[in-house]
């Protein structure tokens, strides 16, 4: 009798894989989507990765498909969850590419797992349009990878933007040159932070307070208040989403309250707005857009009336225009030819919702934000790599 | 050695043999499962060896992978040559499992299984503390291996495991380690030097682990501690040994393969729903077969015989 519940088991679970199979079509393009439903990463994937994947599906079918040579053809997404896992991401891409058959695939979310599955991608000749990716070995990866581009930036370029903000409100007389410093015990919490050191003290800032805390603690009040007694006139931290929260919280608490305070990602996210309300006001934060841009409040309003959600201020757009550059290059290069794609990506530049993007000799994009800032509710872009729309920083006025 | 012993053996040769010959299909979707197969395999192999005789149920599997996976990142940063990092991985794993054999192992239930899941963590806290001190993000590994050697490596490693279990199994120490299973008030009182006989085997255990680690670094290619450290490594390891059954060597692999097939269908099929389904499949199949496949196709052995007797 177990044996027949099982088979009943093998049965149903058959009859629901040939339903859930996709449903071939001649002039209808295969989209793969790997990405993290599940595990460390999932709750970024929530807000930045998933709803552009919905919304860039959705504007592409609304508008009648993909100009392919003069056919248009509709797209359809397949979507597996990697569970944060690279092992699973590259069995995800591999499964796309053989069973599957994707036409293309969109690359995966976070710097770890599209590393781990970009063989897989250079092996198939996907182009590989990173978005969320954060490297300090572009160099490397690229002349290893050639379909393989990136369009987030890099680490030196988002601790050098903080450092340049700093240094123009110091011009302005808005504050001093005392500096305090912590940093998330992880991956890419001590890269800014060993990138950050140098710079500012080339820029003549003095580090009145240099500490780490480990990932994933729920007790802040020891670095806030360490920073606070050394008085500072800017506090910078290199934080991840949980602690950028706990941080912005403390410091409340602590009554740390200087004229430049600064947590890193997930300050772009809008639950940080809606969280903190009025006493976000003057934060400032990784990325940013050019918010006032029309390209962005359009893009804005279309992904909350698709999918529900805002978009964040930083990545989500990267993440959709990577898929835009995507799109482009199909109807540039006419053809589903991945070869003929990735030719004509890696030769043109690219009209997007974060302005046009062309890529430098190591298929970067080297025109990225680095520093945003809260101001009236909405987290506008203050410094980037030469991006244009960017407004001058304003001094924090404590948190009421 | 038995006729029967030279019998199994052949088989098992012929049986990885076989198993080596997957990548020549050339189909590269069947061998990215085929090396999940063949990793799960070695660790749960590997796993069972330790476990399976003495019934401590360790949760440390991660650690060991993490610590395999590191050496060869560092070891190749450092200019090193990938297949010495492998013989070092090996090394520092025996190191790190005899350490914590000799403060763990006098430890027994509840309590061993608690410390191998926090050694897990443990030992990512000091390699994330090492990177904050040292200022170094993620460790690339950027090598030519590509995936089917990283499979044939596994096979080997595979086949090497299994000559291990098996030699162990006839040896002296394999006949001590049941006796501490049954009983370690006895054993220690028939003279066996019980301490000694699990670090021994743990420390198998704990380089095969590390050896795994180092292999699979290639194909992650970046390398953090929370993605090689990762606690849900340790638990899949158990869940697919014991769903195997552990009392037998061959035991944990006809857990492995329909498992890994099992979580390839419902990632494939349900990507929205994977973590639900693959809980209720685990509760079935925790109901289904208790003692595990190998306790089924022992039984069902046992009623075949029986039907013959009666006939």
């Amino acid at each position: 009798m177990k044996r027949r519940e099982l088979f009943g088991l093998a049965a149903a679970l058959s009859v629901a894989t040939a339903l859930a199979g996709p449903v071939a079509a001649q002039d209808v393009l295969k989209i793969g989507a790997v990405g993290p439903k599940t595990g460390p990463l999932a709750g970024g994937g929530a807000v930045t990765f998933w709803p552009n994947v919905q919304l860039w599906a959705h504007d592409v079918n609304e508008a009648g498909g993909i100009d392919v040579g003069g056919t248009k053809m509709m797209v359809e997404i397949i979507e597996y969850d990697d569970q944060t896992n690279p092992g699973e991401t590259i069995k995800a891409v591999q499964r796309l590419a053989t069973q599957d058959e994707a036409d293309f695939i969109l690359a995966p979310y976070g710097t770890g797992l599209n590393i781990a599955s970009a063989p897989i991608f250079e092996r198939y000749g996907y182009p590989m349009i990173t978005h969320t990716a954060i490297s300090d070995q572009i160099e490397d990866l690229s002349g290893k990878f050639p379909n393989m581009f990136f369009l987030l930036g890099g680490a030196t370029g988002l601790s050098g933007g903080v450092v340049e903000v700093l240094t123009q409100m110091r011009e302005a007389g808005e504050i001093g040159s005392r500096v305090a410093m912590v940093n998330v015990a992880d991956a890419f919490g001590i890269e800014l932070a060993e990138a950050a050191r140098p710079q500012f003290e080339a820029a003549g800032f003095e580090i009145v307070y240099d500490s780490s805390y480990p990932l994933g603690t729920q007790d802040l009040s020891p670095v806030v208040n360490g920073a606070r007694d050394a008085n500072p006139d800017a506090f910078v931290a290199w934080s991840y989403p949980p602690d950028t929260f706990g941080l912005t919280e403390q410091a409340q608490i602590a009554g740390l309250a200087p004229k430049a305070f600064y947590t890193a990602v997930a300050t772009s996210f809008p639950s940080y707005g809606g969280r903190f309300g009025a006493a976000a006001e003057g934060v400032l934060g990784a990325g940013g857009v050019f918010a006032d841009g029309d390209a962005f409040k359009d893009y804005a309003a279309r992904h909350e009336a698709v999918t529900g959600a805002k978009p964040d201020f930083w990545a989500s757009a990267a993440v959709y225009a990577s898929f835009q550059i995507l799109q482009q290059a199909i109807e540039g290069a006419g053809t589903t030819d991945r070869a003929a794609v990735s030719e004509y990506l890696a030769n043109n530049a690219f009209d997007t919702i974060v302005g046009p993007i062309t890529w430098d000799e190591n298929n970067s994009n080297a025109q990225y934000w680095t520093v945003g800032q809260w101001q009236d509710g909405v987290f506008k872009g203050v410094a980037s790599t030469g991006r244009e729309g960017a407004v001058p920083a304003q001094p924090k006025t404590g948190w009421e | 050695m038995t006729k029967r012993d030279w019998q199994s053996l052949t088989l098992s040769a012929v049986l990885l043999a076989v198993a080596a010959c997957l990548p020549l299909t050339g189909d590269a979707y069947m061998l990215s499962i085929g090396i999940t197969i063949a990793m799960y395999a070695v660790l749960a192999t590997s796993w069972a060896l330790f476990s399976g005789p003495t019934h401590y149920i360790s949760l440390a599997t991660a650690a060991f992978f993490g610590l395999g996976t590191y050496t060869t990142a560092i070891g190749i940063e450092n200019g090193m040559n990938y297949w010495l990092t492998l013989p070092i991985a090996a090394i520092l794993g025996a190191v790190l499992a005899a350490l914590v054999g000799f403060a763990t192992l006098r430890l027994s239930g509840v309590y061993f299984v608690i410390f191998t899941l926090g050694l897990a963590e443990l030992v990512r806290q000091v390699v994330t503390w090492g990177q904050n001190v040292s200022g170094q993000k993620g460790l690339y590994v950027l090598t030519d291996i590509t995936e089917v050697h990283i499979y044939w490596q596994l096979v080997a490693l595979a086949g090497i495991v299994y000559l291990t279990g098996w030699a162990i199994g006839r040896s002296r120490l394999g006949f001590a380690l049941r006796i501490i299973g049954d009983d370690e008030e006895v054993a220690r009182h028939s003279g066996i030097n019980t301490s000694r006989a699990k670090i021994l085997l743990f420390m198998v255990s704990g380089a095969t682990a590390a050896v795994v680690g180092s292999m699979l670094a290639p194909r992650y290619i970046y390398i953090e501690p929370a993605l090689a450290f990762s606690p849900m490594l340790s638990f899949l390891v158990v869940i697919m040994a014991l769903l195997g059954g552990t009392g037998r060597l061959w035991g944990p692999l006809v857990g492995v393969i329909p498992f890994t097939l099992l979580f390839e269908t419902i990632s494939a099929s349900f990507p929205n729903q994977t973590t639900l389904l693959l809980g209720l499949s685990f509760l079935v199949i925790v109901y289904l077969l208790p003692r595990g496949f190998v306790g089924l196709i022992e039984s069902g052995k046992r009623r075949l015989r029986d039907r013959e007797a009666f006939a």
